[in-house]
């Protein structure tokens, strides 16, 4: 017989190695109490969250928190169908009327997960005869939304405008076009230039879909994201988006101004045949939109973050995904895996959790510790953490 | 000289590059097990061949195509 998990053998030999120097295993950390959004108890210790994507700190909004309770009084705590069932509950449709309001879309559609929203939204409008051309640098679950969709998938370089429009030149004329993107890309925290990309791909008669989980009620004027902020939202045929960012809660969803965006309710496999969220989640999602649409002091203090952490690990001689501070993420780019791994768990010991990313996840076989700020770090506490990542840098030999 | 040995000329030229173990590239070498490129290189390699013969391979056809014999032929149909 063939045992079919040996194909993993490779990484699970990886994971042994480098569990047998000794190291805390980077991906079992268990939070065995959340005090607020930026402070949690990890292995009985205070530790400052600094990867948890909770860009706005919605988790313990006392609003956000009696809805989700109500909910869970009112409705129970789940609805145990599909939505185009016995799953669509009065909370749903006000999930997607705030998510309406907040984009002022005409259209917006939830389902129980980001991932899910790229599966779904994807592999239904772009079908075998269509062409998808997208980064190389995209999330697993756009990837996996082309997969499901079968249609002809075209990669170009990493926010490279010149390779995407040469690629679009290539297509045939007659053929179903989507150009996919992302406001911000998580593994660098890198801004894509949406403001040449999205008119170019209009202009060669595709439809454009961009991905904003990383960019909702931070970046824009309204929080919209990076198409937003550089001016091209009108352009943009389909925002995806999640609630397991900024929203502060799970799900995902696609807002768009298409006459015909109904029907995908009906044809959606990810969508169709899967339990919709928990009404607690849902009102939760709702109270927490409603709230980002006028969370202009927040994003103010975020900023503010970002660009002193950015700054200071810069001046510790960190190498960093980006020159400048574009998003709430700051990508610490390491040396290797093993170096990574020790400084994550070295960061740890001193009281401060960051994402481990490490291939095949990361752009050009990086190790990355990627730093998610929250509006509710405080400047006191962004200091805490620059001296946490001197010592731990010092200690393991990343900086010098 | 052929329409395809010509093709072929051009695409071992692009290999070399990205040859890094200096192996002699025949019809028969493979790009994963023999060239053993990553997704990166493979990304610049294609962009190379689509920019040298004007022409689009998307990935469904790239993973059709494990040797240099296979790409030549592909080119050659995508050229028309």
């Amino acid at each position: 017989m063939t045992d079919l998990l040996s194909k993993f053998d490779p990484l699970i030999a990886q994971r042994e190695g480098l569990l047998a120097t000794g190291l805390t295993d980077p991906f079992n950390l268990v939070m065995e109490r959340v005090k607020s959004p930026t402070v949690a108890i990890c292995n009985g210790k205070r530790t400052i969250l600094l990867g948890t994507y909770n860009y706005m700190g919605m988790t313990f909004d006392p609003e956000v928190i009696a809805a989700g309770k109500q909910a869970l009084e009112d409705y129970g705590s789940g609805t145990t169908g599909s939505r185009v069932l016995n799953g669509t509950y009065q909370g749903h449709r006000e999930c997607e009327d705030a998510l309406r309001d907040f984009y002022a879309m005409d259209h917006a559609m939830v389902f129980s997960t980001g991932y899910q929203a790229n599966l779904g939204i994807i592999s239904t409008i772009a079908g075998k005869e269509d062409y998808i051309v997208l980064d190389v640098d995209s999330h697993a679950s756009i990837y996996d939304g082309c997969a499901l969709g079968n249609a002809q998938i075209v990669p170009f370089r990493h926010n490279d405008i010149e390779a995407l429009e040469k690629r679009l030149k290539r297509l045939p004329p007659e053929a179903g076009k989507l150009v996919i993107l992302e406001g911000v890309y998580s593994m660098l925290g890198d801004v894509a230039p949406l403001d040449k990309m999205v008119p170019l791909a209009k202009a060669h008669g595709a439809m454009v879909l961009v991905d904003e989980a990383h960019s909702m009620g931070f970046i824009g004027e309204h929080g919209r994201g990076v198409a937003e902020a550089q001016g091209v939202l009108d352009e943009v045929d389909f925002v995806i988006g999640t609630f397991s960012k900024s929203v502060g809660t799970v799900g995902g969803f696609c807002v768009s101004n298409h006459p015909k965006f109904e029907i995908l309710r009906l044809v959606t496999r990810p969508y169709v045949f899967t339990a919709s969220l928990p009404p607690s989640v849902v009102a939760t999602a709702a109270t927490s939109i409603r709230k980002l649409m006028h969370g202009a002091d927040k994003r103010q203090h975020l900023w503010d973050n970002s660009r002193t952490l950015h700054a200071g690990l810069k001046r510790l001689g960190f190498t960093l995904g980006t020159e400048e501070p574009q998003s709430a993420i700051i990508a610490v780019i390491m040396p290797g895996l093993e170096q990574g791994a020790a400084m994550w768990e070295a960061l740890l010991n001193e009281g401060l959790y960051v994402n481990l990313a490490r291939p095949p996840a990361t752009p050009a076989n990086m190790t990355l510790l990627r730093c998610s700020l929250c509006a509710e770090h405080s400047a006191e506490q962004v200091e805490e953490i620059l001296g946490m990542f001197e010592r731990a840098g010092r200690a393991t030999g990343c900086i010098s | 000289m052929t329409d395809r040995d010509e093709t072929a000329r051009k695409i071992i030229a692009l290999i070399e590059p990205y040859n890094k173990k200096g192996i002699a590239v025949t019809e028969s070498t493979r790009f994963a097990q023999d060239l053993e490129w990553d997704s990166l290189t493979v990304l610049d390699f294609v962009a190379g061949i689509e920019d040298e013969f004007d022409i689009l391979i998307t990935m469904n056809q790239q993973a059709e195509i494990e040797t240099v014999g296979q790409l030549i032929d592909a080119v050659g149909e995508l050229k028309g």
